[in-house]
């Protein structure tokens, strides 16, 4: 599903990502851990098309696509979704508003026409659901006033709303409580599908036990320096990140 | 002065022409008016009022003014088509500066007095007398003063004692003409003691060739009396568009100023606002959306005379292309008006970086018991926000619009009548989508 090939990176000239090499398949779930710095985020905002990092070097495919050429909105219509660290808010514009021309224009992608009212307001009501998000929503300006905790629900909401087919989770868990966090985690699970796939971008494990990973990155100095499974996350847990940093210096 | 002198000769050459089928009352005070505007001139940007807008040079083009008051020949309903389909209103026309009464208009409440402002100082004097040039400033403001010398027709409206209307008066002013045309109309309103109403005025023009209006308008809000006002221009991009609003609240009276320029040349609105009573609540609104090389410049004044008196302005600019705003809001409280409370907010977004914006906020406190504040901001779209829109799937075009239109949001809600509040927020969608990207109708602007 994504291929990324010996991918560089820079913000204002100062390289972040240094050749990150990662493939993902459908159906699996990535988790992407490392200290602070390491260039986590910075993937996220290249995958997405943030304007602000210029990519240097490397490529990377999606289902085929040159995903580096596209337009952030064609690479949402493609089925990239990431859910942000921090959420923005958007005064007097409503969610509805905001989630109806975002589905649209999906759906104009695909040659579709525009959602029907009543079926745009069904499927606000049954994804809302999904992560207990209070009725009021549609009306509310997107995140303005939210908590912390309701900005990430409403992340994980428009993650249902535009099903992605790659959905990229960055900090989801920070700033939640766990009460939150067992909301957040849930809604993920109950939209994983075979033909879909996750990458949960964290800082720590917490997050893992809810959401289990298939394989587990360690990201530091811009590159991946480490890839197993699910108990290198329980590794990193009790050991830090320490004698990773220190192996890897010393390489 | 040579713009002056063609016009001050005109004055003098045709002040019988002039005056012939005008009341009195209207005639009365044109000679002093005539010569504070000889003392003043055509204001330039060399005044500091004038200073981002220079409209000596929008009055050198020459226009034709119709003194002898020949008819129109087509009737306004041809050449209109309403804004505002579902509003139930009385609706009125002003064609150039000649009064015309909308058919099939169901009668007015008892007392309620809607006509020309020329046949009203014929049937009225003694009311008018009490009323007309009263507030406004002809010594000090040259376009005024203008106004009045050569004012001939407007628009009167009077809402008696204890009387709510219960639907809007709408008044459409149209330019219609042949040739290069300059029109001076007058309007005169009065809202008597514990009156209600609402007031729509709605500017437009109907052909291609280069117009001026140099309206001015006095209105007279009576004790507990409620009274909106909301102006809305969708003019062509050779219309040069000069509004002088002069409102005066007596105690207790709730007010609300909405101006919207959707669509224009150049624009100048001058707004004064008098509290001259205790407990006086005060709306002032505006928005101007501004493509290509459109002008527009607000100048309001908010006079808090009496204690007690809370006012709230709010002007919001989106400007596009090369177009230009200037916005000067000053709040006086004079020193016996304790316990006043007045907030000044002047929001700006300037979409390109060949937009401009200019803003002058100011606060004049003379009284030492007050809650004022003022604020003005002048910036772009929020960059971020664009950015996280389209990792959605919105396209950048859309993102834009959804911003632009969120901005405005809180002016459109200052609109108490919702079927125009609907209306004036599909037009602003439409507008800041590009299909109103002409006036409508509109053959002028490209």
């Amino acid at each position: 599903m994504l291929t990324i090939k010996n991918l560089h990176a820079s913000i204002n000239g100062k390289e972040i990502l240094r050749g990150i090499d990662l493939t993902v398949n459908a159906g699996e779930v990535h988790a992407i851990m490392g200290p602070n710095g390491s260039g986590k985020s910075t993937l996220s905002a290249v995958l997405t098309g943030n304007p602000l990092f210029t990519v240097t070097q490397g490529e990377v495919f999606f289902n085929g696509k040159n995903l580096l050429e596209m337009k952030p909105e064609d690479r949402s219509r493609e089925g990239i979704f990431l859910s942000f660290q921090y959420p923005v808010e958007i005064p007097g514009v409503s969610m509805a508003n905001f989630m109806r021309t975002a589905i649209n224009a999906h759906r104009g992608y695909k040659g579709l026409e525009p959602i029907s009212a009543s079926d745009f307001l069904k499927l606000m009501r049954e994804k809302k659901e999904l992560v207990e998000l209070d009725s009021k929503l549609a009306s509310r300006s997107v995140n303005e006033g939210f908590s912390g905790g309701e900005k990430k629900r409403n992340e994980i909401f428009q993650m249902a709303m535009l099903e992605p087919k790659l959905s990229i989770l960055d900090e989801t868990d920070s700033g939640l409580d766990i009460d939150a966090l067992r909301i957040v985690a849930e809604g993920v699970n109950k939209l994983k599908r075979d033909d879909n796939a996750c990458v949960v971008i964290t800082h720590y494990q917490r997050l893992l036990d809810y959401i289990k990973p298939d394989i587990v990155h360690v990201l530091y100095k811009g590159k991946i320096v480490r890839t197993a499974g699910a108990e290198l996350a329980l590794e990193l847990e009790e050991r830090g990140y320490e004698w990773i940093k220190q192996q890897v210096d010393e390489e | 002065m040579s713009t002056e002198k063609t016009y001050i000769e005109l004055y003098q050459q045709f002040s019988h022409a002039i005056q012939k089928p005008c009341a009195p009352l209207l005639n009365a005070p044109r000679d002093a008016a005539m010569d504070a505007f000889i003392r003043m001139g055509f204001p330039s940007s060399s005044l500091e009022d004038y200073m981002y807008t220079d409209l000596s040079s929008a009055f050198a083009v020459d226009y034709g003014l119709n003194i002898n008051r020949l008819s129109i020949p087509s009737s306004p309903n041809d050449v209109f088509r309403c804004d505002v389909p579902g509003i139930t209103s009385w609706v009125y026309f002003v064609v150039n500066d000649s009064f015309y009464i909308a058919p099939h208009q169901p009668a007015l409440p008892d007392g309620v007095i809607v006509c020309g402002l020329n046949e009203a100082a014929e049937k009225y004097p003694n009311l008018l007398k009490q009323y007309y040039n009263l507030l406004a400033p002809n010594n000090e403001v040259a376009t005024v003063a203008f106004n009045t010398a050569f004012a001939q027709d407007g628009f009167f409206m009077y809402v008696p004692k204890g009387v709510t209307l219960a639907k809007p008066i709408q008044l459409v002013d149209i330019m219609r003409s042949d040739v290069d045309f300059m029109a001076n109309s007058r309007n005169l309103i009065i809202i008597d003691e514990g009156a209600k109403a609402q007031f729509l005025e709605c500017a437009h023009t109907a052909d291609g060739v280069q117009f001026l209006s140099n309206r001015v308008t006095e209105v007279f809000v009576g004790e507990n009396a409620t009274f909106d006002y909301y102006s809305l221009e969708n003019t062509h991009n050779k219309t040069t568009n000069i509004a002088s609003l002069y409102l005066r609240q007596a105690a207790s009276s709730n007010v609300l100023v909405n101006e919207i320029v959707l669509h224009n040349g150049l624009t100048r609105n001058d707004v004064k606002i008098d509290l001259q009573g205790e407990y006086c609540q005060t709306m002032l609104c505006g928005m101007a959306i501004g493509d290509k090389a459109e002008h527009i410049d607000n100048a309001t004044l908010l006079v808090h005379a009496k204690p007690r008196c809370k006012s709230r302005e709010l002007y919001k600019y989106v400007l596009d292309d090369s177009s230009v705003g200037a916005f000067t809001g000053k709040i006086l409280v004079a020193k016996d008006a304790q316990k006043t409370e007045a907030m000044l907010t002047n929001r700006n977004l300037c979409v390109t970086p060949t937009a401009k914006m200019k803003t002058k906020p100011q606060l004049e406190i003379y009284a030492d018991d007050v809650k004022c504040s003022h604020g003005a901001t002048i910036g772009q779209l929020d960059e971020t926000a664009l950015f996280y829109m389209r990792t959605r799937g919105l396209s950048e075009a859309d993102a834009k619009l959804l911003l632009m239109y969120a901005f405005m949001a809180d002016v459109i809600e200052n609109i108490r009548i919702d079927v125009l509040q609907d209306r004036i927020r599909n037009l602003v969608e439409k507008r800041f989508r590009g299909e109103l990207s002409k006036c409508t109708g509109c053959v002028v602007c490209k």
